[in-house]
């Protein structure tokens, strides 16, 4: 096992009475990617800011390539590449010169820069935007530039805050499959996410973070098998009824959850259960059999949804 | 063997941000020269035309009437007096420009401090930064102003080039002090515009720019004394016709002055670090 690159134990942040991440530990290995999943205001977001040497933590200990946030921020930030949550880019420049002044700021020679803007502007697929103006980019096109930024130094970690977030399914896409390739370089991604899709798929490890703790760590299909089953059948009666009928579901699968617009019945045989369901006479508007998802495996972690 | 490696990477890291740390100001200089590219046009024309029009407005045309009735203010015509109280007007005006709205922007409306702030360059280097741009502005804004001063045959005495260096110290004193203010907006809902209607146009009437301070009574006077256009000035005015003041009153002009701009630089900083790391 290779030295880690991220090293966090009981890592605490508050803000006056508020505490936003309340002693978490974990470690991430060179050129892995890991996850923080957990619903908006868990404390994924202070905790990448920590990591990313921008916020000073309250306490814990916290370790990025052997070097202190406190006092060593920009040497760790030099090794660092960040996609926020929100985009960043100046608007009042072009494009191409997003990437140009960004370069600047490590330090890079003027000619190395403008050499590796152009490999970016490839990579994000805008080599034909870089003249172009921020604003007229879509939000995908100005994600891939934030990701490309983000690429400038060669980093050895990048931090990706919600990377996708509000884009279409298409532009994620894209996005997903740039991030892939990155991962295959050998790059070490560290990701949050409220919502798994994708990620599921991108991430070798993950822990599920909720109200500034971990919940659970492991790989997806690990967390997936300790605290979920293998299928989820979904069945909808109707918002006023779903309670109602859940009651009669007393013995079918594992064990079931009520949401406000549909039942969830997790079990080991989808298809086997809803003959059964319909058999006792209950009719559903509406079913579904799928595989089981970090979704669900939340939902049993914390009682709630990710999403609300 | 992994310890080496851990070693390495920190290696690596601290080398890499050698350049960052000793550079950094200027690369956010650099960045801002960028984006004041993109207005070149707009500063040039300011730059030339709004000296050209006051000076014309106020050092030729309401000059005929002053210098007509026969009363000279200390002895030199009414363009003289005026020219170099316009030219620190003009330093304060473009500082106002440079350190309200684009300030605002970075920490606000398009956050471009916050995403400087994810590479190795420190709060403290983006403030110095953008000051550093700033000086640089400031200064073509200066010349121009003092060159066209030239041209108006408004500058009688040999040590007039020193009026730049006034104005810049005036820009300075009241600019780091308005970024530091609008460091702490989080949102603007009129506060910028309040700035510049309730104190940079009040400041230009009561700074002895178009009359001297002494025409007013006593208890307005101190708004001249408080205020940096007033010092800078009583100094340009020092510099470009020898205007007559004690010696330790040009002290004081140069004393608050510096002292201001130092003021709002430390407090911007420490403004810029809360901001940006909490």
């Amino acid at each position: 096992m290779p030295e880690p690159v991220i090293v966090a134990r009981d890592l605490v942040k508050t803000y006056g009475e508020l505490s936003a991440v309340d002693g978490i530990s974990f470690e991430v290995a060179a050129g892995e990617s890991f996850g923080l999943l957990g619903p908006n205001g868990a404390g994924k977001s202070t905790t990448m800011r920590m990591v990313g040497a921008v916020s000073t933590r309250t306490s814990g200990e916290l370790s990025i390539l052997g070097l202190d946030p406190d006092g060593s921020g920009p040497e760790i930030r030099s090794q660092l590449g960040v996609v926020p949550q929100a985009d960043n880019l100046d608007t009042e420049l072009r494009v191409r010169e997003n990437l140009l002044v960004y370069g600047r700021y490590f330090g890079l020679p003027r000619r190395q820069v403008a050499a590796r803007a152009d490999e970016l502007l490839a990579f994000a697929q805008l080599e034909d935007k870089g003249k172009a103006k921020v604003d007229a980019l879509s939000g995908g096109m100005k994600r891939r530039l934030t990701i490309a930024r983000a690429l400038i130094n060669d980093p050895r970690i990048l931090l990706l805050d919600e990377p996708t977030t509000g884009l279409d399914p298409q532009a994620r896409h894209v996005l997903w499959d740039r991030l892939f390739r990155l991962k295959e370089q050998g790059t070490t991604l560290l990701l949050t996410r409220h919502y798994m899709d994708e990620a599921e798929q991108l991430c070798d490890r993950l822990v599920v973070v909720d109200k500034g703790v971990i919940m659970a760590e492991g790989t997806p299909a690990e967390l997936i098998r300790r605290y979920s089953t293998r299928e989820v059948l979904e069945v909808r009666f109707g918002s006023d009824r779903n309670a109602a009928v859940a009651e009669q579901l007393h013995g079918i699968g594992e064990r079931v959850e009520v949401l406000p617009d549909r039942i969830l019945v997790y079990t080991d045989s989808g298809e086997a259960d809803l003959v059964r369901i319909t058999e006792a006479g209950l009719r559903p508007v509406t079913s579904l059999v799928r595989r089981s998802s970090l979704e669900d495996v939340f939902l049993r972690l914390t009682g709630r949804s990710l999403i609300e | 063997m992994s310890a080496l490696e851990t070693r390495t990477d920190a290696q690596a890291a601290i080398a890499a941000a050698t350049r960052p740390r000793r550079w950094g100001f200027w690369y956010v200089a650099e960045h801002r020269f960028r984006v004041m590219r993109s207005y070149t046009g707009t500063v040039v024309v300011a730059g030339i035309g709004s000296p050209v029009l006051y000076l014309y407005a106020l050092g030729v045309g309401l000059a005929t009437i002053v210098d007509a009735s026969g009363t000279t203010i200390g002895g030199v015509s009414y363009l003289v007096f005026v020219a170099p109280a316009l030219l620190a007007s003009a330093g304060i005006t473009a500082a106002t420009e440079e350190f309200s709205y684009p300030v605002f922007l970075g920490y606000k409306w398009n956050p471009t401090f916050t995403g400087i702030h994810s590479s190795p360059i420190t709060p403290h280097q983006i403030v110095d930064g953008v000051i550093v741009s700033v000086v640089v502005r400031l200064t073509v804004n200066m010349v121009l102003f003092y060159l066209l001063m030239l041209v108006f045959g408004a500058v009688p005495s040999a040590t007039g080039f020193l009026a730049i260096l006034a104005g810049l110290l005036g820009g300075l004193a009241f600019g780091t002090m308005l970024m530091s203010y609008t460091s702490t907006l989080e949102d603007d809902t009129g506060q910028i515009a309040m700035v510049m209607r309730f104190i940079v146009l009040p400041m230009t009437l009561f700074s002895g720019t178009f009359f001297p301070l002494a025409q007013f009574p006593l208890w307005l006077q101190w708004i001249g004394w408080i205020s940096p256009l007033w010092h800078s000035t009583e100094l340009a005015r020092v510099a470009t016709y020898g205007y007559a003041e004690p010696v330790w009153l040009t002290a004081v002009h140069v004393l608050v002055l510096v002292g201001l701009a130092v003021f709002g630089w430390v407090l911007s900083r420490r403004i810029a670090v809360r901001r940006l790391e909490k």
